[in-house]
């Protein structure tokens, strides 16, 4: 072997490395995942892939199941009158829905934020961050500082440090969104679900939110349901299209990198609906 | 103020102008005042009657137990009935409260949609018995078997003062009568917190889940906190309903002039309703009279505060619009 030729080997053995370091274990996926209410389908077939520590945003018009989707992921979907589901959703390489599966571990490694900005009104700021201990019966210790951890990373510490046993209705709703996330951080899960949290919000809550999503995917996978598609281009690493056709349930048209659901979408109707043509 | 060249135009006038909507409001005034003026009557009838009563026996009569008028001077004092009515109303809440919870919160959060709607229905409709049925009913049906009951709970658990027997008589007892005030009680307090726990913000129900909720922890740090102001409203109208009940406790419990403090199950108590209606057709003159009236005025009193009390808690909640 000559040393150009044994050059080149090492060149490509080297690429070959670099690619394995971008390719991510599957924190989260489904298989054949179809919904239904009562006897509405209301999606059909969603095959998807979360890799770990990314963000993937989940977009497509109001009524094509991503909320509902995104619901079946941490089985809060069966909580609801009527609700029936196909195929499998796995969870570290397990399924969610298995016989002998808990659902309230789940909810604990999958947390939840919801569009509305929803606090416990009863309870203080320090109340809100570790009422999942309380409410799921978990124990952790330390609690000053998992508050302290917590309200940090979601950015909201310095403003609310002062305060913390105050109610947390005095917090505006950007706070309350940030002080949710906290929330739903001190129970520490894997995977944060985020069902337009920032669709009640001013541009500046907006904005701090978006630094909290990308500062949070160091450590957490996070899927996030957004109409905003300049949000989806800012946080997301990977992005899904939804759709539904009138009468017929939603399903994914396309889903890959962010920058090539914008930039080079494969589907003309995904190519529309960036573009604002529809929607 | 800067500007007083400006001329104000009159937007209430404009605002009432439409002539049906004066003449509603006004019906509308007119009724709401219509019942202020029945209440305050019968305050000033009763007040009236209780100051002769008053002056002449002075507070000795809200505070010694006793109904003698063949004495000179009369020995007269309610103050065992009044307490006798809290005493009733308090056994009557210990039963309802948690009954009327545990049903709602079968209601609202897991019975189906039809079986809640049946047993919403069949509550209420428990509030439309009347109480000389219900009376009747305790005195034929509940009576045999609270003896029974009674007999159980001082034979094992008489070691609380609450339920000490000294007399071996069970029938008759505070215990009896406030079972029957409980079932009376309970549509009042089921209807009113099932209603407020139905309307916990799904928010919140759901942001409880997505925590890893059980019913349990969802009710003890969300639902019961967020409704604790109509659910203790809720619980005043009942007692206020409990405090004012007459004939039902006419005819199971056992009228005894004297201060039964806390033995709930030995026989014999006071009521303030239940010595009226007892004395009334038999009272030996006006004198006697005017004591049950001055009687009825402390009653009247009392159930006031309570139900105040109740609408003050209710409305501070601002979630039960009647």
């Amino acid at each position: 072997m000559s040393t150009a030729e044994f050059e080149k080997s090492v060149v490509a053995l080297e690429n070959e490395f670099a690619k394995a370091a971008e390719i991510r274990p599957i924190e989260l996926e489904t298989r054949d995942v179809s919904v239904w209410f009562n006897t509405r389908k209301v999606l059909e077939g969603v095959n998807m892939q979360f890799e770990k520590n990314t963000v993937t945003a989940l977009i497509g018009p109001s009524g094509c199941g991503k909320s509902t989707f995104i619901r079946t992921l941490n089985r809060l979907h069966e909580l609801l009158p009527g609700a029936a589901l196909a195929g499998e959703v796995l969870y570290e390489g397990k399924d969610i829905y298995g016989p002998t599966v808990d659902p309230v571990h789940i909810r604990l490694n999958i947390g939840m934020v919801f569009q509305k900005p929803n606090p416990f009104p009863s309870m203080t700021i320090r109340g809100n961050v570790l009422s999942g201990l309380k409410l799921s019966g978990m124990k952790r210790s330390n609690h000053d500082e998992l508050v302290e951890q917590t309200l940090t990373s979601a950015g909201l510490w310095n403003e609310v440090k002062d305060r913390l046993d105050h109610a947390a209705g005095e917090l505006s709703g950007g706070q309350q969104q940030r002080l949710v996330i906290a929330r739903a951080l001190a129970v520490n899960p894997h995977v944060l679900l985020m069902d337009e949290p920032c669709s009640a919000l001013d541009p500046a809550s907006t904005l701090k939110i978006e630094e909290t999503i990308r500062e949070l995917s160091k450590d957490i996978t996070i899927v996030i349901v957004t109409h905003n598609m300049q949000q989806a281009v800012r946080v997301a690493d990977n992005t899904a299209f939804f759709l539904a056709a009138e009468g017929e349930p939603g399903h994914v048209v396309e889903q890959g990198k962010t920058t090539d659901i914008f930039g080079n979408p494969q589907d003309q109707r995904t190519l529309d609906y960036v573009n604002g043509r529809f929607g | 103020m800067a500007t007083p060249d400006l001329q104000q135009r009159d937007l209430q006038a404009a605002a009432t102008s439409h002539r049906g909507d004066r003449v509603f409001n006004r019906a509308i005034t007119v009724a709401a005042f219509v019942s202020l003026i029945i209440l305050a009557g019968i305050a000033v009838f009763l007040g009236a009657q209780a100051l002769p009563v008053f002056q002449e026996l002075g507070f000795s009569f809200l505070t010694t137990t006793a109904w003698d008028l063949t004495t000179d001077p009369v020995s007269v004092g309610i103050f065992g009935m009044l307490y006798g009515s809290i005493l009733l109303s308090v056994v009557a809440l210990v039963i309802a409260v948690p009954a009327s919870l545990l049903l709602s919160i079968f209601i609202v959060f897991l019975a189906p949609k039809k079986l809640a709607s049946v047993l919403t229905n069949s509550i209420d409709l428990m509030a439309a018995i009347p109480s000389v049925i219900l009376g009747l009913w305790a005195f034929y049906v509940l009576n045999p078997q609270a003896d029974e009951w009674q007999r159980l709970l001082n034979e094992y658990l008489g070691w609380i003062p609450f339920f000490e027997n000294a007399s071996g008589n069970f029938l008759g007892t505070p215990f009896i009568a406030g079972f029957v005030l409980a079932i009376m009680v309970i549509p009042i307090t089921t209807s009113v917190t099932r209603e407020v726990l139905g309307r916990t913000p799904p928010d919140l129900i759901n942001a409880a889940e997505a925590l890893g909720c059980s019913l349990w922890t969802m009710l003890r740090y969300v639902a019961l906190p967020y409704g604790r102001g109509g659910i203790v409203g809720g619980v005043m109208l009942g007692l206020g309903r409990a405090l004012g009940e007459t004939i039902a406790v006419f005819f199971v419990l056992k009228l005894v002039y004297d201060t039964n403090w806390y033995h709930v199950i030995e026989s014999g108590g006071g009521s303030v309703a239940t010595l009226i209606v007892s004395r009334f057709g038999e009272a030996s003159g006006p004198f006697e009279v005017q004591l049950l009236l001055a009687a009825g005025f402390f009653l009247f009193l009392m159930t006031l505060i309570v139900n105040m009390i109740a609408n003050l808690i209710v409305s501070r909640t601002g979630r039960l619009k009647k």
